[in-house]
């Protein structure tokens, strides 16, 4: 059986991946992807830890005790993360091409509206 | 019963602001009804008021009605109230009745005018004005109305103000008038200063409790200073160059305001103001003797006048004196007499003068007038009536009124046998000047036979309204022919009617006031009697009474009469002579006596010494108040003000600029200042955003470790 470390180091990895594409590129469609890794990197945290920390029989959803059925309060965390990212992609995608019409690119060191 | 009693002044009120303001829009025959139909219904009001006067017992014959309170301040109250007692009804009925009928007669005159309606509101304000200043209760009420009848007066002197003359002449009786109202005014507030009320009950109920309550100085002041005003309203010495002038209005108006009404305002005041002449003879002499003088002055200036009207102008003047000689020498009933009578043969001869005016197509100048006896016989016939009446022939009003003041200044304890014989002189006067106007006009050569050149200019340099005249009357054309050269015709009955009412009037108003001593029974003494009691009985003869007094007796009455009589027949003759006998004598005379006759035909120079004396210094004053003082003293202290003024704000600008404006400069530096340092951070790129965000969370967890 893998243990719950591997699972740590990979959605550590894939973080710290996100996370420096998200500081690193200047194309915002990348940035949005880069935060779609970090997303990924949580949900894979959450799942693990769901499966390791959790046994069977003690768990049940919001409080609700249900006597031998498996906890799936992590893995329920994760519907949502999935749902949420889908969402902010939408609204994300949207707020790029109203910025790519207003500034005839994606680039985010060129949208410097808000300088002080 | 007093309850429609302010009905009577505001109806024409009401006229006056109907007619000002749409009146323009209004049909003739409407306007004429608006305007007739209020004062006729004034004047019905008046006789109802009148009968119920009568129907009280003599002593109580006042009504008080109290409108509203006007003004309360202290112990000052004026309330816009009326008084109606004997005194007040009488001058009701005179101006509310000639004022009807002159009314009516200017539907005829004013006819063709364009101003047509603004003509009648203008009347009707002043009848208002008029009616207010008889019927008020106190000083204020009566000032409101005498400066109200004043504005009238300018504004219908006026009426014709496309010739510039007339303007002018509107402007000097404003301005004359304003010089007397002044006097008023300071008579009033000294008045008011003595006793601590204005109204009249009030004032002689003060008096009479307390004959002391104003010392002989005061009244005499107070009497002389209200006298002044009168001066002015009533056209006396020194102040009545301006009624010749005012001839530049519309003859109506000449009748109703300048002869029947306004200018008796004076006489009215005086006896009104009774109860404080009598304490002051010296006042009561002032009035008097003005009066008297006044009489003669401005009756020798009308034997030589060529103006139809100037001449009834100055026999005004002249009768007005002999009213202010009436009640200066304590006879006030018979002063209201004569005003009353008055009113009615003046009014009916301004009324046959514009009669005849209209029937000659403008013209004025009697010289150029004569036979028109045959074309006007009504208004001859009118006109011989009321010339009879102002001559004081007996059974005729002025007869009665005339000879009761003449009595009065001969034996009252004010009166004095000078006054009389001057008196006397000017009566003699008044029945030549008048009918030789008769005779120049009526009589003697063919008015159509006449050529009519250009009209002499008057030598006085007043100038003269016959022109504008002409101006008002030529639109008429006079039934197809020329304005000067048709023949003269008589006027509509809308004109003539009202003569012959007043001719009437002029024949039996004197029989109200018969003397007792010819076996009448002085009615309008005695119903008068109340208003000026109290003091009366000491200061006058009584007529009903035994003559028990100290003073002449019944048969030197009878024989003053005789002797006023027969100046008066001859006056007539010495006229009939000149004029009709011997038609070249005057000239011969004129010629002769030829410095006499033009100090007297330019009405003595009055107008030019006031213009010398009074008006040219008055403009030198001016300059030099204009040039002198205020140029040169007050300009200069403006200017140092002004600089001074300068300097200290640039001091204080300095101030400001230094300090406050550092301060406030500092303060925004200092903002700036710190704006720039966190604007740094501010990239605006979201890389660096994002990298502060990255490094806070991770201080926030690498402190959040160290703590846990």
């Amino acid at each position: 059986m893998i243990p719950l470390q591997h699972y740590l180091i990979l959605s550590a990895a894939l973080f710290c991946l996100g996370l420096y594409i998200v500081l690193v590129r200047k194309n915002a469609v990348a940035i949005l992807m880069g935060i779609e890794l970090i997303l990924n990197a949580a949900s894979i945290a959450f799942v693990a830890f769901s499966r390791f920390i959790t046994p069977y029989g003690a768990g049940g959803i919001g409080g609700l005790v249900v006597p031998g059925a498996p906890a799936v309060g992590g893995q329920t965390f994760v519907i949502f993360v999935i749902i949420i990212a889908v969402c902010e992609a939408a609204v994300a995608l949207a707020i790029i091409l109203n910025i790519y019409q207003n500034f005839r690119t994606v680039d985010t060191d060129q949208t410097k509206g808000l300088k002080g | 019963m007093e309850n429609y009693l302010w009905l009577i002044p505001v109806l024409p009120a009401c006229g006056a602001a109907i007619l000002l303001i749409i009146g323009r829009f209004l049909p003739k025959a409407l306007v004429s009804i608006l305007a007739c139909g209020t004062i006729f219904t004034s004047f019905i009001l008046s006789v109802i008021t009148f009968i119920q006067l009568m129907g009280l017992p003599a002593d109580h014959r006042v009504i008080h009605h109290v409108a509203y309170t006007w003004l309360q301040s202290g112990s000052f109250k004026a309330q816009a109230a009326f008084l109606l007692d004997p005194l007040s009804i009488v001058m009701l009925l005179v101006v509310t009745g000639v004022g009807f009928l002159i009314h009516v007669y200017s539907v005829g005159y004013m006819a063709d005018d364009k101003r047509y309606s603004r003509y009648f509101g203008f009347l009707n304000l002043f009848v208002f004005a008029m009616l207010l200043l008889v019927s008020g209760d106190n000083l204020l009420m009566m000032f409101i109305g005498w400066e109200g009848v004043g504005l009238c007066s300018y504004l219908l002197i006026g009426f014709w103000f496309e010739k510039t003359a007339n303007a002018v002449a509107g402007m000097k009786a404003f301005i004359v008038n304003r010089i007397g109202d002044f006097g008023f005014v300071l008579g009033v507030f000294l008045l008011f200063w003595s006793v601590g009320m204005i109204d009249f009950k009030g004032l002689k109920d003060a008096i009479h409790a307390n004959p002391n309550l104003i010392s002989s100085a005061t009244a005499t002041a107070i009497g002389i200073l209200l006298f002044i005003g009168a001066c002015g309203k009533s056209a006396q010495i020194p102040l009545y160059v301006w009624l010749p002038d005012a001839m530049a209005g519309p003859t109506p108006v000449s009748a109703l305001i300048h002869a029947a009404t306004m200018v008796t305002a004076g006489v009215y005041m005086i006896a009104r103001m009774n109860f404080v002449y009598v304490l002051s003879p010296t006042a009561m002499m002032v009035v008097a003797i003005v009066g008297v003088g006044t009489a003669l002055f401005a009756g020798t200036i009308g034997l030589f006048q060529k103006d139809i009207k100037k001449v009834l102008a100055y026999s005004t003047i002249s009768q007005l004196g002999y009213m202010f000689l009436g009640v200066g020498v304590g006879a006030f009933a018979a002063g209201i007499f004569h005003l009353m009578t008055h009113a009615f043969f003046k009014a009916l001869l301004f009324m046959g003068s514009g009669s005849v005016i209209h029937g000659t197509g403008g013209e004025q100048d009697i010289e150029k007038m004569g036979g028109l006896k045959k074309y006007m016989p009504v208004t001859f016939w009118t006109f011989f009536v009321g010339t009879l009446a102002i001559a004081g022939i007996p059974g005729l009003s002025g007869f009665f009124s005339k000879d009761e003041i003449l009595w009065k200044a001969f034996s009252s304890t004010h009166g004095h046998w000078v006054l009389w014989l001057v008196g006397l002189i000017a009566a003699g006067c008044t029945s030549f000047y008048m009918f030789r106007l008769l005779f120049k006009t009526f009589f003697g050569k063919n008015y159509s036979e006449l050529a009519h050149p250009v009209h002499e200019q008057e030598p006085s340099g007043i100038p003269v309204c016959c022109d504008d005249k002409n101006d008002a009357h030529n639109s008429r054309g006079h039934g197809g022919h020329g304005a000067h050269k048709g023949p003269a015709h008589e006027s509509p009955w809308i004109m003539t009617v009202p003569l012959i009412i007043l001719a009437v009037l002029s024949v039996i108003g004197g029989y109200v006031g018969i003397p007792a001593v010819i076996g009448g029974g002085n009615h309008i003494e005695h119903f008068m009697e109340p208003v000026f009691s109290a003091h009366q009985e000491a200061a006058v003869t009584h007529e009903g009474a035994p003559a028990e007094h100290h003073g002449p007796g019944h048969g030197t009455e009878l024989l003053l009469m005789v002797v006023s009589v027969l100046v008066a027949l001859a006056g007539i003759s010495t006229a009939y002579y000149f004029y009709m006998v011997k038609p070249h004598l005057p000239r011969q005379m004129a010629e002769k006596f030829a410095i006499i006759y033009k100090l007297v035909f330019n009405k003595y120079y009055v107008d030019e010494i006031y213009q010398k004396v009074f008006v040219n210094n008055l403009l030198r004053l001016n300059n030099i108040l204009a040039y002198k003082i205020d140029l040169g003293i007050i300009d200069w202290i403006v200017n140092i003000t002004g600089l001074g003024a300068v300097k200290v704000s640039e001091g204080s600008g300095w101030t400001d600029l230094t300090f406050v404006d550092g301060a406030v400069n500092g303060t925004a530096t200092t903002v700036l200042t710190g704006g720039k340092v966190a604007r740094v951070p501010q990239t605006g790129k979201l890389k660096h955003y994002l990298t502060w965000a990255v490094a806070g969370a991770v201080v926030v967890i690498a402190g959040l470790w160290l703590l846990l």
